[in-house]
């Protein structure tokens, strides 16, 4: 039974691979996902506004309070150089994991302005990433802003990422577009190596005790990876780059449903962090079970084989509303 | 050799010295030489090595005594030893110092000499400190520059090695420790060839080594002690000859050439000035100045001081000379003169005897002193005393620089402002602490220095107060070398960077006729003349100022920067001074960028750069109309109002005159008059709090919170609101306590608002229709400003209410009373003054503070104005401070002359038999004073008494009637800071614990020494970054709590107010109400912290929530009562250490610093967190009344 799939170029042994999680935060952790038979791992995000906002504030701390009081002329020591900062970290993590894990490494980049930090992509090639996943992270908040302004902003971020790199690039992104199907392929033509479907936010909830807004990530639930499926069944016909599937993805069924409908590969981190690392091995028996059972022989087979180009009704993926039918009954079939 | 130049300060200078020729640096933090310490700490943390490839171990101990105990045992171990110090903590040093000397031990100490605290503590520059070292046997050598700190420290570690005589190496605190020059670097390889490294082995020879094992430190008796001492002279009579011979090997390998005396002037100069110090190069230039003008003066620079060679000084001395005035920069009361005109009056007299040097005629000696304390000490005053010495008979034992009116002692000097060097530049820059004007100075200065010909010179005044803080900086730059140690008073270049200083400083007085003004203003470039005061239209008019503006607000905000406007005006100051051209400029500004916040990441770096090209598209030159038509007036210094005192003596201190002040101005013994910083209108805030009355629920957690006691709570009869300012904000009283119309008011004092934000943040109510608003919310002052004024003033007016009918013991009545600690120079949203503020509100009116040296000191007690006040009745708190380690005793000593009083009164009141009415006498023999009640019954009896006494005519009357006050019970307070508590002052604070008397201690703990720079005490807690621990601590915060509950008869009391200000109450309370010692140890969040003190006692919340700050109390009078004395009083940890931790730059730091560090110790912390919570909760079971242990 041949598990291989290929993602972005690259040859992984099967289609298991960890999202961006604070798992990938420890060098050990990610040697656990390889040994529980992870065929990649994309690592935690490098969040460029965070990069920023650390500067700023090392910067305003050591420097608002110094030369104001004769006793005073500073609070701090100055070490003098912060070779540590977050950026510096990461690179060197992506470095530390290249010397430690086989399977390839994905960096993710998660930016929201022009310009700065694309030059981390050119530094995460430089560390050794073999693919970088760009989390393009962005709420569009501002009511003068076009959609069609958006999507250009997203165009130019990654043909000027691409320009830079040779590594192959993902981007992960919302479903929020006006025509997602238009923006996937136009992200393609951008230079995008393959899609990853979808982002999840960090949605803010309303504390009513404290009469506040907090910032909440829930891990995600199986049942939420009903909207990448369905994406991905309708896009695969269209894309000839790749198709990364994430957000719900907790069992081997839910793998084996995505591959069905077009994905290349899975991605998860809810279930690892849940139920551990180890669960990997679990899944994977899963899929095989389900290979035999069903007598697939390889992914690639299997790959695609009920999206909407597979599928008897394609329109099946597209319905907005359950639409009662008399059995059989499809409109476009009336001649 | 690489002859390198460096733009730096001599505590740098002398530290690069000392750590290049040192194996253990033992130090301690004391202004100003702490920044020595610090530089040698961190460049052992950055690995750099000494000259023989070692790194230096730069220890910290907990007081200057344990510093120099420290370096005594290292050198008779046999390592290369140097520490620094000054001042106070000189002082602790000398019984070392007098063994390392008596011993023979090389050795360095170098002092940035400051003046020794007497009638007041002073932090400033003079030679108090060093000239007590001079009785040791330490040998002394003077530096008057920066290259010369340098340079001698250089001579000092060599001759020491060489003679085995110790060395005190001084140079002036401030004026030369943290003056700024270019000077020349003695390259590593100059500083290996001075040091001979047999000197070194033999100095290990000596060493005590059980391999070769001796004894020294002996007992002696009457027989021989004499005859050993002098064993020392020949050591003492070689010395001078080894250090000129150093100097000597010094010149010829560097050029600079120094000599023990050295002389400046021509051959036949009749006059001459001796002295030491700063002060010598402002003779310098000074005697050049008058000799080009045909006068012929000199001056003798005294380099070695100690061992004193008196032919050396003979011999520097031109024949011609008929007139000598020796300077002295110190005072000795009751000497026969000053210490150095005594050595050169002795030096001359045995000259007469041995004759080594003959004078055409016998000159006249006379001695003066200057300086003290950073006084200035200017050419003109040189002048004058060279015109004093021209004189038949003139004034000897004179001052300079003061107006002395009472005994007459000063020469009076007419300043002339005189240019010394037509080439040289003058600038004068005015600016805020917080906004980065001495660092971009700082910076202008390195650029200059490093990249042009030109010599330069930075200096930088500091006032005192820790929030909104005034900074000037004085730089000179010029192609010949500058000896100027005093302040410009008339510059080429004024900037002022913050325009409302233009309304309160007289900045352009200082301004040259044709100078150029630049000034930092939110105006567009048509509105800025119209918005200047009256008096600078007419200066700018008058002196034909070049005149440019700037809104770098603006700019800086535009790119990301805030409000450090630094980058924007160090720009300006290059494009229109044109020291060099503005391109280059602004590639060496842009080069400097790059080098100071490099490593603090790009954005950072691109936000600087974007300001430097935005500035000069922002400067606008500014047409000069040709008359004034602004009518803005320059705002007194404090209100017409003000009593006399103050407006006649801290009025003029605060408008920057008080230079001026005679000395018949002030109290012979150091005394001040109280509540006197209500009358400093700062006006500092940008921002204030506004209240919303329909939502305010009455809480007192502001006014609870408020550092500088600037919104207060006052309940009032709702008559009294019909006078009110039409916008005066009162509310119903909330709660059944109150009678009927009954209102409140929360009143904020607009100018004395530092707009720190912790009362917004405390404020629990929020607007249910917009929840983003609260019962308070900050608003721009401007606006308002005036109308609240106004309500402050009548908020003032109304009368206090009755404490009596104010629930005291709970948060919101004690926010009732008023405080009696207020408008501090403290910093913005300051951890610590709550603290106090809140015991004077409770005990104000009976209490006596001991005050620790430390922040505390200085908010408390440092001029112009003090903010200790008193109440309508004229009660209030009286303070004092005596030293950093000595508080607790201090304190001690107040408790036993009260109690003594206390107890001599009633003896005499009992002896005074029918003199005194007898139910009078019997009711305040047998008064309870332990409620206030009690104490207020107490004083109306004794005030009855008072009156009896002053008609009596019994013989003990007039005694009495001196004491009789103390008959109603006093209430002492001890207050300092960590420092004080857990390191410098411990031993005393653990004996006044013992010692079982009625005194009240309060720690605000900080974890550093907050007042020096942030320096690691034993406070600090396990993987925090501080001075001294820059690659986190390694070591557990002690824990003075626990250690004091171990007494057993201790009141003690973990508070933290932002976590639990109810049970800040009860501890404050039980700790008065206690018999005996108390301890309270505060949780003070500090700027020191690293994060925006805004959110201080949210931090305050996670410290306890995490369990690192555990609430408790230990009431022994508890366990008399069967009940359990030890009271938690938080709950397990909730949330994790990093939760509390990473929000704070000092734990954060080391995770940006060394990450890996930072990781193990943080694990290592919440274990420990964890450990000690199970011991707490053991102390709980331990005392249980039933519990397992048997406590007999």
């Amino acid at each position: 039974m041949n598990l291989e799939t290929e993602y972005l170029g690259l040859s992984l042994k099967n289609p298991l691979v960890p999202s961006a999680s604070p798992l990938s935060n420890e060098v050990d952790r990610v040697k656990e996902m390889e040994d529980a038979g992870a065929s990649a791992v994309v690592m935690y995000s490098l969040f460029e506004e965070q990069i920023n906002r650390e500067n700023q504030a090392l910067d305003h701390i050591l420097t608002r309070s110094s030369e104001g009081h004769a006793e005073a002329l500073s609070y701090f020591p100055d070490p003098g150089v912060y070779h540590n900062l977050h950026a510096e970290d990461y690179l060197a993590h992506i470095q530390i994991l290249k010397n430690t894990v086989d399977i390839p490494v994905i960096a993710s980049l998660n930016g929201v302005s022009k310009g700065g930090w694309m030059s981390y992509a050119e530094k995460m090639e430089q560390a050794g990433a073999d693919a970088l996943e760009l989390n393009i992270y962005y709420i569009a908040a501002d009511p003068s802003l076009s959609s069609e302004e958006v999507e250009q902003q997203y165009l130019h971020d990654i043909k000027t990422v691409k320009q830079n790199i040779r590594i192959p690039i993902a981007v992960k992104l919302a479903p929020y577009f006006s025509s997602f199907a238009n923006m996937a392929v136009q992200l393609e033509k951008a230079g995008a190596d393959g899609l990853v479907l979808f982002n999840r936010f960090y949605q803010p909830d309303i504390d009513l005790e404290n009469l506040e807004v907090k910032p909440s990530l829930e891990l995600s639930s199986s049942f939420e990876k009903r909207l990448p499926l369905r994406w991905i069944a309708m896009l695969r016909p269209h894309l000839s780059g790749s198709l990364a599937a994430t957000t719900g993805i907790h069992t081997a069924e839910d793998v084996v449903k995505m591959i069905l409908a077009g994905a290349d590969v899975t991605m998860m981190a809810s279930v690892l962090i849940r139920e551990g690392i180890e669960t990997l091995q679990n899944i994977l028996d899963g899929i095989a079970e389900f290979m035999e059972d069903k007598g697939y022989e390889s992914i690639s087979e299997m790959k695609g084989a009920m999206s909407s180009a597979s599928v008897a009704d394609p329109g099946a993926f597209e319905r907005a509303n359950y639409i009662k039918t008399l059995q059989g009954f499809n409109p476009d079939d009336i001649r | 050799m690489s002859n390198k130049q460096l733009t730096i300060d001599a505590n740098q200078a002398a530290a690069y010295v000392a750590h290049n020729l040192s194996e253990i640096v033992a130090i301690y933090p004391i202004t100003p030489a702490s920044p020595m310490g610090e530089w040698a700490d961190e460049w052992s943390m950055r690995g750099q090595k000494n000259i023989w490839g070692t790194i230096p171990d730069v220890v910290e101990l907990q007081s200057e005594g344990g510093a120099a105990g420290t370096m005594h045992g290292a050198l008779q171990t046999g390592a290369l030893t140097s520490t620094f110090t000054a001042s106070q903590g000189l002082l602790l040093m000398l019984p070392n110092l007098y063994k390392i000397a008596g011993e023979l031990t090389p050795a360095v100490v170098h002092v940035a000499s400051r003046t020794v605290a007497t009638h007041a503590l002073s932090i400033f520059g003079d030679h108090s400190d060093s000239m007590t070292a001079r009785l040791t046997g330490m040998g002394m050598l003077s530096s008057n520059s920066v290259q010369e700190a340098m340079d001698i420290a250089m001579i000092a570690h060599a001759a020491t090695l060489e003679s085995r005589i110790p060395f005190v190496h001084f140079f002036d605190g401030f004026r030369t420790s943290h003056e700024v020059q270019k000077i020349q670097q003695i390259p590593t390889d100059v500083m290996a060839e001075m040091i001979d490294d047999q000197w070194i082995i033999d100095h290990r020879n000596r060493a005590l080594t059980p391999d070769d094992p001796v004894l020294r430190g002996t007992a002696q008796n009457p027989d021989v002690f004499f005859q050993a001492r002098e064993t020392v002279n020949s050591y003492y009579n070689h010395c001078p000859s080894i250090v000129q011979k150093t100097m000597d090997t010094f010149a010829d390998l560097t050029g600079r050439e120094y000599q023990l005396f050295q002389y400046h002037g021509p051959e036949d100069a009749e006059r001459v000035i001796i002295l030491m110090g700063s002060g010598a190069e402002t003779a310098h230039e000074t005697v050049d100045r008058l000799n080009s003008d045909g006068e012929k003066v000199g001056l003798v620079k005294v380099r070695l001081f100690r061992p004193f060679s008196m032919t050396h000084l003979i011999q520097s001395l031109p024949e011609s000379v008929s007139g000598i005035a020796v300077m002295d920069r110190t005072k000795e009361p009751g000497s026969p003169g000053e210490p150095l005109y005594n050595d050169v009056l002795a030096s001359l007299y045995e000259n007469q005897i041995e004759n080594w040097k003959p004078f055409e005629s016998n000159p006249k000696v006379i001695n003066g002193r200057y300086g003290l304390s950073s006084k200035e000490f200017t050419p003109s005053m040189v002048k004058r005393i060279f015109d004093e010495l021209e004189e038949n008979k003139p004034k000897n034992h004179f001052t300079i620089g003061i107006h002395d009116d009472i005994t007459h002692t000063s020469l009076k000097v007419e300043e002339n402002g005189l240019k010394t060097d037509a080439d040289r530049f003058e600038g004068l820059f005015y600016g805020l602490g917080s906004d980065g004007t001495v660092s971009a100075n700082k910076n202008s200065i390195k650029i200059i220095g490093d990249n042009t010909d030109n010599y330069a010179q930075g200096y930088f005044v500091y006032d005192s107060k820790k929030s909104g803080a005034t900074t000037v900086s004085h730089l000179r730059f010029g192609p010949k070398p500058i000896h100027s140690a005093y302040l410009i008073d008339k510059a080429d270049f004024v900037a002022c960077h913050q325009s409302q200083f233009l309304d309160r400083l007289d900045m352009l007085d200082n301004a040259r006729e044709g100078a150029t003004f630049l000034l930092n203003a939110p105006y567009g470039r048509d509105e800025v003349w119209d918005n200047l005061p009256e008096k600078v239209q007419q200066q700018i008019i008058d002196k034909n100022l070049d005149f440019y503006s700037i809104d770098a607000y603006k700019v800086a905000r535009k790119n990301g920067m805030g409000t450090r406007i630094n980058t924007v005006m160090q720009t300006c100051f290059f494009a229109i001074s044109n020291i060099l051209p503005r391109e280059k400029a602004i590639l060496l500004i842009k080069e400097g960028i790059r080098k100071a916040y490099g490593s603090k990441g790009e954005k950072v770096l691109q936000s600087n750069y974007a300001a430097v090209d935005n500035s000069i598209e922002n400067l606008h030159h500014i047409e000069v109309p040709k008359k004034v038509t602004s009518n803005i007036e320059m705002r007194p210094a404090v209100p017409a109002e003000a009593p006399d005192y103050v407006q006649k003596v801290i009025g003029e201190i605060i408008a920057g005159n008080g230079d001026d002040l005679p000395v018949s101005a002030f109290e012979p013994d150091g005394t001040f008059p109280t509540g006197t910083t209500k009358w400093e209108k700062r006006n500092i805030a940008q921002e204030i709090p506004v209240l919303d009355p329909d939502i305010c629920i009455q809480c007192g957690k502001c006014a609870l919170v408020c550092p500088h006691a600037v919104i207060r709570m006052k309940a009032f009869d709702g008559d009294l609101a019909a006078d009110a300012p039409e916008l005066f904000k009162y509310m119903d009283a909330r709660g059944r306590e109150w009678p009927d119309n009954t209102k409140v008011s929360v009143q904020v004092s607009p100018e004395d608002c530092t707009g720190c934000e912790l009362c917004v943040e405390v404020c629990p109510v929020k607007d249910r229709q917009q929840v983003g608003r609260k019962a308070l919310n900050m608003e721009a002052v401007q606006p308002l400003l005036e109308q609240e004024i106004e309500n402050w003033n009548f908020f003032v007016g109304l009368p206090e209410y009755d404490r009596s009918e104010i629930k005291q013991e709970t948060v919101k009545g004690s926010q009732f009373l008023e405080p009696l600690f207020e408008f501090s120079g403290a910093c913005a949203g300051c951890g610590e003054t709550p603290y106090i503020k809140l015991i004077t509100q409770l005990y104000g009116d009976r209490m006596v503070i001991a005050n620790a040296t430390g922040c505390s000191s200085i908010y408390g007690g440092n001029l112009p104005a003090t903010p200790y006040t008193t109440n309508a009745d004229g009660y209030g708190p009286a303070w004092s401070n005596s030293l950093f380690e000595d508080n607790a005793e201090f304190g001690l000593g107040f408790r036993l002359t009260i109690d003594k009083q206390e107890a001599q009164a009633r003896e005499l009141l009992q002896s005074m038999g029918d003199d005194i009415d007898p139910g009078l006498k019997d009711d305040i023999l047998n008064a309870d004073q332990t409620t206030e009640p009690g104490i207020f019954e107490q004083r109306i009896r004794v005030a009855r008494l008072k009156k009896q006494l002053e008609s009596s005519v019994h013989k003990n009357a007039k005694l009495l009637l001196s004491i009789a006050d103390y008959l109603v019970r006093k209430s002492v307070w001890i207050f300092g800071g960590d420092g004080w508590a857990y390191d410098i002052g411990y031993g005393g604070l653990d004996h006044v614990l013992a010692s079982g008397r009625d005194v009240n201690i309060l720690v605000m703990d900080t974890e550093v020494y907050s007042n020096t720079g942030g320096q690691c005490s034993k406070a600090t807690p396990l993987g925090a970054v501080a001075k001294f621990a820059a690659s986190g601590k390694r070591t557990s915060k002690k824990d003075l709590g626990l250690m004091s509950v171990s007494t057993g008869n201790a009141y003690v009391a973990r508070i933290a107010l932002g976590s639990n200000d109810r049970q800040t109450m009860k501890a404050i309370m039980e700790a008065e109400r206690y018999p005996g010692p108390s301890i309270i140890i505060a949780y003070s969040h500090c700027i020191a912290h690293g994060y925006d003190m805004k959110y201080g006692l949210n931090q305050q919340k996670l410290a306890v929530d995490s369990g690192y700050w555990p609430l408790f109390r230990f009431d022994p009078l508890k366990m008399d009562a069967g009940e359990n004395p030890f009271q938690l009083d938080s709950k397990a940890p909730k949330i994790s250490l990093e939760e509390y931790a990473y929000n704070e730059m000092r734990y954060l730091m080391l995770s940006k610093s060394k990450p890996g560090a930072a990781k193990k110790l943080m694990k290592r912390a919440q274990k420990e967190v964890n450990e000690r919570w199970k011991v707490y909760e053991q102390m709980v079971s331990v005392y249980e009344p039933n519990g397992s242990t048997d406590k007999k």
